[in-house]
């Protein structure tokens, strides 16, 4: 029988024996997040409020120990992953909507509500929400804040971090403060913008005063399918360049579509090599403008069919196919590895190309579907970690699509954040003076070291094992700069 | 999928076990844990899909050893299945979670105290119709002669047996005539019948709701389906193959395709049920018997004529009601029914069909009531807990009335109304959408009449 360490005992002692959670088999479940990395933490300790985090951060501190903070665990990155072991602050259980304000269109949360359950809060307001990551039904508001999460209908909308106006933080000495104000335009430095998209790195926010949006009036929903991937790529080349700003301007290609259509029966067509979906909204004059406008662009690059959705439902069914297209991939083979790649939108013909040449190369399917419109790739390379080397092959295949994105102007993350995944590819987009600098605006926050370890930056003391990636690591300290190349 | 040869390290010891293929479509992306009513109770991710996933796989693959801990953790699962509808990768978790029941019953995982009770009242009760009958009994001469309505008011049962307080607190009424097979075929339709159904009519239904069983018969004759009611039929074997006891399962299972479909005879055109989880389990016989020689084929085709009322009702079309009932009601839909079925459409369809009727939807109509089968007595603070807040939801819909479609659902959701129902506003008893729809041909009827 396993006896609890002093830290955990200190731990229950402070939040309680029902929120914390330290027996071996318990933690096993703790140990990933929606993607390939792992991590194994000492203890979880599940907060029911503001002071119990200051409390938990300062028993942490106390013992040495590491603090993860962790959502939903529905991460891409491994951001919520115990890199170090240690304690993970688990803020699921504060999933309090406190209020919504109407009128100012703002909503007070905590950082465990789940992002579409705001959003059905907002709807009963006639608002919205506007950050839409696909995992939304899952994910939660503290997570999307540290990731600075997007999604679909980010195009339009902008990411989380045009979203989060105050938030009430613990810092890593176990201090509360609230940064940020009611209005957009505080005077000073942007503090809520150094918050968001921090990864956890800089402490754990405890509540969050998030920005509303109206419901647009009209939405038209269009799909849009090609016979060549060329076809589609050069479409949404097409639409971005015209000056139209859609909603969202989706791609998904064929694999995807064979693991999407035959569980969601989303009607894509099964020999289609790629289809598009777009979505316009606003004022129903403009939906109609605009809508035929996107319409006769899409239809010059000899697509096979363009079709709107007639009703919400139909609507709803497009998106289900677009928006479950990760998890269904489990129906192909049992493990993915999904990249955050962005490049410039002109590039998106060339980038692709390369994407299958790649993964053709290294004998591993992939699957492409993704936030077209801005330019953020979603290649998913598909394997199976039990068939021996098969994760090596991936990480190198992977290590050499995020160079391509790296090459073509690009860079390595667009909305999956940085995490444990590509700490090691950092250095492909910032110089060594660029790191110092953002190491030091995270140390402004206070004693960061044991905070979230072992994310965003390279190397790092103890950090050498962590996760997958040591195998990207040795590839990069072979070649240096030119591994992947 | 294929069953793995067992290896000799391996922790599962039956042909039951938790198919390896299946276990793999989890990507652990997280989708299902905000469906999940034990994760949002207990706010661990021991308590949700994804984690229990991770159990399974940890015992599969040797890294973890099958604690009672972990065993709780099964153990709290509501098998609601609401996960099967979150996840993007259909993974088949319904499947997998009996598959780990039936290994840890198979290998005698639960409590002592637990493994009798099952053996009692499981193996030696709910399959023999006759003493399911005379518990019936039991239960009407308690609530007749006085005796329930004495010891609720004392409080008494609370303070000496807190488990059979509960148990006393969801049972049924046994105020109506317990229903008889042979009722069935003493209402037929009107015309030549245009198809032949058989009732499934259960271990619980003919006595905790009989009148689900003559509103069912009396609305497919009406709509020209002549039904009857197989007299050798027993329980369907839902309940032990959820708790993991398969091969008391199958052996009801072979009973009823001999009751249903004997050897030589024609198949009905509709296996009828109006019991969600039974419904959804007996939709399952062809995978119960997949592996016996003499019974897999009759299984398979037994199952494929299983169809849930309403389901079918919305299938073959039915004669709109006429007569009007002027209430607000709320449907909660049963798991079994939405999550394992997929049936959401045909139910509101029978509700809205008739005239004065307002569906008043709740916000989560498909989250889970508590009551899962026996969960609502051996796993009770959850189960209360869960119950607590599907009557939140409930109650601010301002409904007269809840429908559903399944026993245990009917239960748990009539304790909960006199448990919080505090203005005592609503009809304290739920009701099947299929008795509403006979009183509305009845009613109409009688207007016509006039």
């Amino acid at each position: 029988m396993k006896t609890p360490t002093a830290l955990v005992l200190e731990l229950i002692e402070a939040i309680g024996e029902d929120a914390v959670v330290w027996h071996d088999e318990d933690l096993l479940v703790y140990e990933y997040d929606g993607t390939i990395d792992r991590g194994n933490p000492d203890v979880i300790a599940l907060p029911a409020d503001t002071d119990d985090v200051s409390a938990l951060i300062r028993i942490a501190n106390k013992h040495g120990a590491s603090v993860t903070p962790r959502g939903a665990g529905t991460g891409l990155s491994g951001g919520a992953l115990a890199a170090k072991g240690g304690v993970i602050i688990g803020m699921n259980r504060m999933r309090r909507i406190l209020s919504v304000d109407a009128e100012n269109k703002t909503a007070l949360v905590q950082p465990g509500v789940v992002n579409l359950d705001l959003g059905l809060e907002a709807e009963r307001h006639g608002l919205a929400y506007a950050p839409d990551p696909s995992s939304q039904r899952a994910c939660t508001i503290g997570g999307n804040i540290a990731e600075n999460a997007g999604g679909p209908h980010t195009l339009a909308w902008g990411t989380t971090t045009n979203h989060v106006l105050a938030v009430e933080l613990v810092t890593a000495d176990g201090e509360v403060q609230w940064i940020g104000h009611d209005t957009r335009d505080e005077p000073g430095y942007d503090l809520v913008g150094c918050v968001v998209g921090s990864e956890g790195t800089v402490g754990i926010v405890t509540q969050a005063l998030v920005r509303l949006v109206p419901r647009p009036s009209a939405v038209r929903t269009m799909l849009a399918v090609y016979d060549s991937v060329r076809d589609a790529s050069n479409a949404v080349s097409a639409v971005v360049a015209s000056g139209i700003v859609p909603a969202a301007l989706e791609m998904i290609d064929k694999m995807t579509i064979a693991a999407v259509e035959p569980v969601l029966n989303t009607g894509f067509p099964l020999d289609a090599e790629a289809v598009l979906l777009v979505e316009v909204d606003g004022p129903e004059s403009q939906v109609e403008a605009e809508g035929a406008r996107v319409e006769s662009i899409l239809r010059r690059f000899e697509p096979r069919e363009v079709r709107s959705a007639t009703d919400h439902e139909e609507r709803e069914h497009l998106w289900a196919g677009r928006k479950g297209a990760i998890g269904a991939l489990g129906q192909i083979m049992p493990n993915y590895y999904l990249l955050d790649g962005v490049v410039p939108r002109t590039k998106l013909p060339d980038v692709l190309d390369a994407v299958y040449e790649i993964a053709e190369r290294y004998r591993l399917p992939v699957a492409n579907m993704f936030h077209a419109g801005d330019g953020n790739l979603h290649p998913c390379l598909l394997f199976d970690e039990r068939e021996p080397g098969a994760t090596a092959r991936v990480l190198d295949a992977g290590g050499e699509i995020m160079r391509v994105c790296v090459d073509a102007g690009g860079a390595i993350t667009g909305e999956h954040g940085v995490g444990l995944e590509k700490r090691d590819y950092l250095p492909w987009i910032f110089s060594e003076a660029d790191m110092d600098a953002m190491k030091s605006l995270r140390a402004a926050f206070g004693p960061t070291e044991n905070f979230n370890p072992c994310k965003i930056f390279p190397a790092g003391h103890g950090c050498g094992e962590a996760g997958h990636q040591h195998h990207a690591q040795q590839q990069i300290a072979k070649f240096g700069p030119k591994a992947f190349v | 999928m294929s069953i793995a040869p067992p290896d000799f390290e391996s922790i599962w010891q039956t042909a039951d076990r938790p198919d390896a293929g299946e276990l793999g479509l989890c990507v652990h992306c997280g989708f299902c844990l905000n469906a999940c009513p034990t994760y949002h109770d207990l706010g661990v991710e021991t308590g949700s899909p994804r984690g229990r996933i991770a159990l399974m796989r940890g015992l599969d693959d040797g890294r973890l050893e099958w604690s009672p801990r972990v065993q709780q953790h099964f153990d709290q699962c509501l098998q609601c299945r609401a996960c099967e509808t979150a996840c993007p990768s259909k993974v088949p978790y319904g499947r997998l979670m009996e598959a780990t029941r039936a290994e840890a019953f198979a290998q005698d995982r639960w409590p002592r105290r637990q493994r009798i009770i099952w053996r009692v009242i499981m193996r030696g009760l709910f399959p023999y119709p006759r003493r399911m009958r005379l518990a019936g009994y039991g239960l009407k001469l308690y609530q007749t002669s006085g005796l329930q309505s004495l010891v609720r008011r004392s409080g008494l049962l609370k303070r000496l047996a807190p488990k059979l307080a509960e148990i006393d607190a969801l049972s049924p009424n046994a105020d109506r005539p317990f229903y008889s097979n042979a009722e069935a075929a003493r209402v037929s339709p009107k015309r030549t019948p245009r198809a032949h159904a058989s009732l499934v009519t259960g271990c619980m239904m003919p006595l905790a709701y009989p009148d689900t069983h003559r509103a069912t018969v009396n609305v497919f004759a009406r709509n020209g389906v002549a039904v009857d009611a197989p007299s050798a039929q027993v329980c369907c074997g839902a309940l032990h193959a959820h708790g993991g006891d398969v091969e008391a399962s199958r052996d009801l299972a072979r009973a009823n395709i001999d009751a249903f479909t004997p050897l030589g005879s024609e198949l009905p055109d509709a296996v009828l049920i109006n019991a969600a989880g039974c419904g959804s389990h007996l939709k399952e016989y062809g995978h119960l018997l997949r592996n016996d020689e003499e019974y897999a084929d009759r299984a398979a085709a037994f199952a494929s004529r299983v169809r849930d009322v309403h389901e079918w009702l919305v299938e073959i079309g039915f004669e709109l009601p006429m007569g009007r009932i002027e209430r607000r009601v709320t449907y909660q839909d049963s798991c079994h029914l939405s999550h394992a079925q997929g049936i959401r459409k045909a139910p509101r369809e029978v509700l809205t069909s008739i005239p004065g009727l307002e569906l008043a939807e709740m916000r989560t109509p498909d989250r889970c009531c508590g009551s899962a089968g026996i969960y609502s007595v051996v796993q009770s603070e959850i189960s209360q807990r869960v119950l607590a807040e599907k009557m939140s939801d409930v109650l601010g819909t301002g409904a007269d009335q809840i429908c559903t479609a399944n026993p245990g659902c009917m239960l748990q959701l009539d304790a909960g109304i006199a448990r919080f129902d505090d203005d005592q506003r609503m009809i304290p008893r739920s009701i099947h959408a299929i008795e509403l729809l006979d009183e509305s041909y009845r009613l109409g009827d009688q207007a016509q009449t006039r």
